[in-house]
């Protein structure tokens, strides 16, 4: 197959001036646009709130990294902008805007045309995220012909494209195979190529590894970013693996009880973290050149959603706690290139601030 | 595939041959039926001549191979009650039976998978909730108790419909049909039902509660994700993988249906078979009793081998996993 079979919209050099600035100077409004958010859990014993007044946004092409321990609400904010919360989950306040256009509150059609169309989605287990019952042919085809006017024998030239763009050998022939007799790292593959089928502008991807053998991760990962690099497609990565991150995200977002405490440019907030929860995560995970003697770990554990503390919700597991912290919600403040949730960084801290920074840089 | 309808069909040979053995055996440890047939006032040359006639007088395993033999040819033996041949009296109360268990069947399915698709769906619906209500009535009352309700309302009260027998019937050469006209209709529908409740509302149960085990699923997530129509999700998807418990369910059902005809036959003196096994077995009439027992193996048989044949259709895996996976 040469490049020029597949239409690749090449959004790519946009994406990478505009991943440099935090919203483009144009006043052109970035592809994705989280605004506090609130995505609510009403339950017998009173309503969880599972993500917190988050903010942030996605630019064209861009990739951005979302880490945080598990039960931090990554999964949530993912399946909130597509509108696939699992009711009674809600989105309880705040707006999310694709391209400048409102999207949290459409009716049913109008959201779905969205789905898939705008937003792909990749989820974390292969195994399970086809359906046992159809060809993988017939779900990729079924796809595109919901977006598109193709008809079957187009959708099934393009499919048979995707399979192969996505490193699936004799693609003619398994097209027609079924789930079940595709590996898992294989399914996953099939998973991306459903994801992108039509091109969206947005890649959802929440830990698209997680689920898969530790010899093959690195791949899955780096097909994924190279896909979605040549469809022009920016991407919300969902992991664990601060490995990962490092390496395909343009910025990272690290979430800690619903809330975000820390967003920017990646390197920045690798080498030079500044939410002291953010500095305690890089801290426990080994990196080459450092020694592993020097990792250290946060103590105590994220609090459940009925128990998190006023304040800052770090503030019990926080080496550099004060008084405010215990009171006052801190909200992102914008430091150099990052912002942070911490009051450490507020001008009124003055002082406390500085001396917080220079001696928590390791 | 060749190869699973061979092993299929040997296992089914081998449990008719199970059965076969247990319905001689009934012969064997039922008494003499010569004294019932002919009554205490008979002589011997009489008994003797009896005997001879049905092969009392062979020893025991030609008897038995007699037995299977004229089984497999579809003989059964004379009716020890009416003095008839056994296949006779089946062909005029089997397409009886057969009719009012398919008319059930297809009952169960075309008004019990609807309903489940719809109260899994709408789960907070109002009509989900009359649904669910109604169809404990369903599973909790008595056969016979919906069958008598039945005829009080349709029969006695509205006097809408006959509340017993079978009547408009067409003889078709080897089958009577009463599914050719209205009054066939008109006698078969109520029985049907009764018949069809408890199976309907299991169906409507069951499909409901796959369907919402489905849509918790991975694979509808990401059908939803990819933006897939509601109709496609929901029936292309979620339905389709609801369909192989309720082929299981199903088939199991079958059998029960067949099983409760008995009940629902005497209710509206429904001329079937079920009424010939009961008066066969207030009267001893051995041959009846054993060919109804091998008749309703014979059946069980061929509908799990049906059901496995569903199955095969419908789950891709299971191809693979009867072929050993010779697709990779
Ligand atoms: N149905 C639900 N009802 C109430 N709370 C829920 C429900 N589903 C999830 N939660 C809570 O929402 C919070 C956020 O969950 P989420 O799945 O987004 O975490 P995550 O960051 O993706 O974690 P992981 O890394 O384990 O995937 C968790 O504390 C979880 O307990
Ligand atoms: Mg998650």
């Amino acid at each position: 197959m040469s490049p020029s079979d597949t239409p690749i919209q090449d959004r790519a050099p946009a994406a990478q001036a505009a991943g440099q600035a935090e919203r483009s100077a144009a006043g052109k409004p970035a592809l994705l646009e989280v605004e506090k958010m609130r995505v609510e859990f009403p339950t017998r014993r009173g309503t969880l709130v599972a993500v917190d007044d988050v903010s942030f946004h996605i630019n064209e092409g861009e990739v951005l990294g979302v880490v945080g321990e598990s039960g931090a609400g990554k999964s949530m904010t993912g399946s909130a902008i597509i509108g696939l919360l699992e009711p009674p989950g809600r989105i309880a306040g705040g707006e999310v805007r694709l391209g400048g256009r409102r999207i949290d509150n459409l009716p049913y059609e109008q959201i779905r045309r969205i789905r898939g169309r705008e937003i792909g989605m990749v989820f974390q287990d292969p195994l399970t995220s086809l359906n046992p019952l159809y060809t993988v042919g017939h779900q990729l085809i079924e796809t595109i012909q919901t977006h598109t006017d193709l008809s079957e024998s187009q959708a099934r030239k393009r499919a048979i494209e995707l399979l192969a763009e996505v490193g699936i050998p004799a693609p003619d022939r398994r097209i027609d195979q079924y789930p079940h007799q595709f590996s898992g790292g294989m399914r996953q593959r099939v998973v991306i190529a459903l994801a992108l089928c039509v091109n969206p502008r947005l890649v959802i991807a929440d830990e698209p590894t997680t689920a898969l053998d530790v010899s093959i991760q690195a791949q899955i990962i780096k097909l994924l970013h190279k896909l979605c690099r040549e469809h022009g497609a920016a991407v919300m990565l969902i992991t664990h693996d601060m490995g990962v991150i490092a390496e395909t995200a343009d910025r990272v977002a690290v979430m800690y009880s619903g809330r975000i405490v820390e967003v920017g440019p990646v390197r920045e907030v690798i080498r030079n973290a500044k939410h002291p929860y953010t500095h305690g995560l890089m801290g426990s995970i080994p990196m080459v050149g450092h020694d592993l003697d020097r990792l250290t770990q946060i103590e105590g554990s994220m609090p459940r959603l009925t128990e998190i503390p006023p304040g800052c919700p770090f503030n019990p597991r926080c080496p550099k706690v004060f008084e405010r912290c215990r009171h006052e919600r801190p909200e992102l403040i914008p430091v150099e290139e990052t912002q942070v949730a911490c009051w450490l960084y507020d001008e009124n801290e003055g002082a406390t601030a500085n001396g917080g920074r220079s001696g928590s840089h390791g | 595939m060749f190869a699973f309808i061979v092993q299929r069909l040997f296992q089914a040979i081998l449990v008719m041959l199970v059965v076969g053995i247990i319905s001689f055996a009934l012969f064997r440890f039922t008494g003499d039926p010569v004294n019932n047939m002919l009554g205490p006032e008979a002589t011997i040359e009489q008994r003797e001549a009896l005997r001879e006639r049905l092969g009392l007088n062979d020893s025991v395993p030609v008897q038995f191979i007699n037995f299977i033999g004229n089984a497999a040819k579809g003989e059964f033996g004379l009716s020890y009650r009416v003095g008839k041949p056994v296949e006779e009296l089946i062909a005029t109360t089997l397409p009886a039976t057969i009719e009012l268990v398919f008319v059930s069947a297809l009952m169960a399915l075309l008004i019990g998978v609807p309903m489940g698709v719809y109260t899994g769906l709408k789960r907070h619906a109002a009509l989900s909730r009359v649904f669910l209500t109604v169809s404990l009535i369903g599973i909790s009352l008595p056969t016979f108790v919906i069958g008598i309700l039945m005829i009080l309302i349709f029969g006695v009260w509205l006097g809408w419909l006959p509340t017993f027998g079978r009547q408009g019937v067409v003889d078709l050469g080897v089958w009577q049909t009463g599914l050719l006209t209205l009054q066939g209709w008109s006698h078969l529908i109520m029985p049907a039902f009764t018949l069809a409740l408890f199976q309907l509302t299991l169906i409507m149960r069951l499909v409901r509660a796959e369907m919402l085990e489905v849509q918790r699923t991975d694979y509808i997530k990401f059908a939803k994700a990819r933006g897939l129509r509601n109709r496609a999700i929901n029936y292309g998807h979620a339905l389709k993988n609801t369909l192989v418990p309720v082929i299981t369910i199903m088939g199991l059902q079958v059998g029960s249906l067949l099983a409760f005809s008995i009940i629902t036959e005497t209710v509206f003196a429904w001329p079937g078979m079920g009424r010939l096994f009961l008066q066969a077995i207030q009267f001893v009439d051995i041959p009846v009793m054993s060919s109804y027992l091998m008749l309703m193996a014979f059946f069980f048989v061929m509908i799990n081998l049906t059901v496995d044949l569903l199955y095969y259709a419908v789950d891709p895996r299971l191809r693979a996993e009867t072929l050993g996976g010779a697709a990779h």
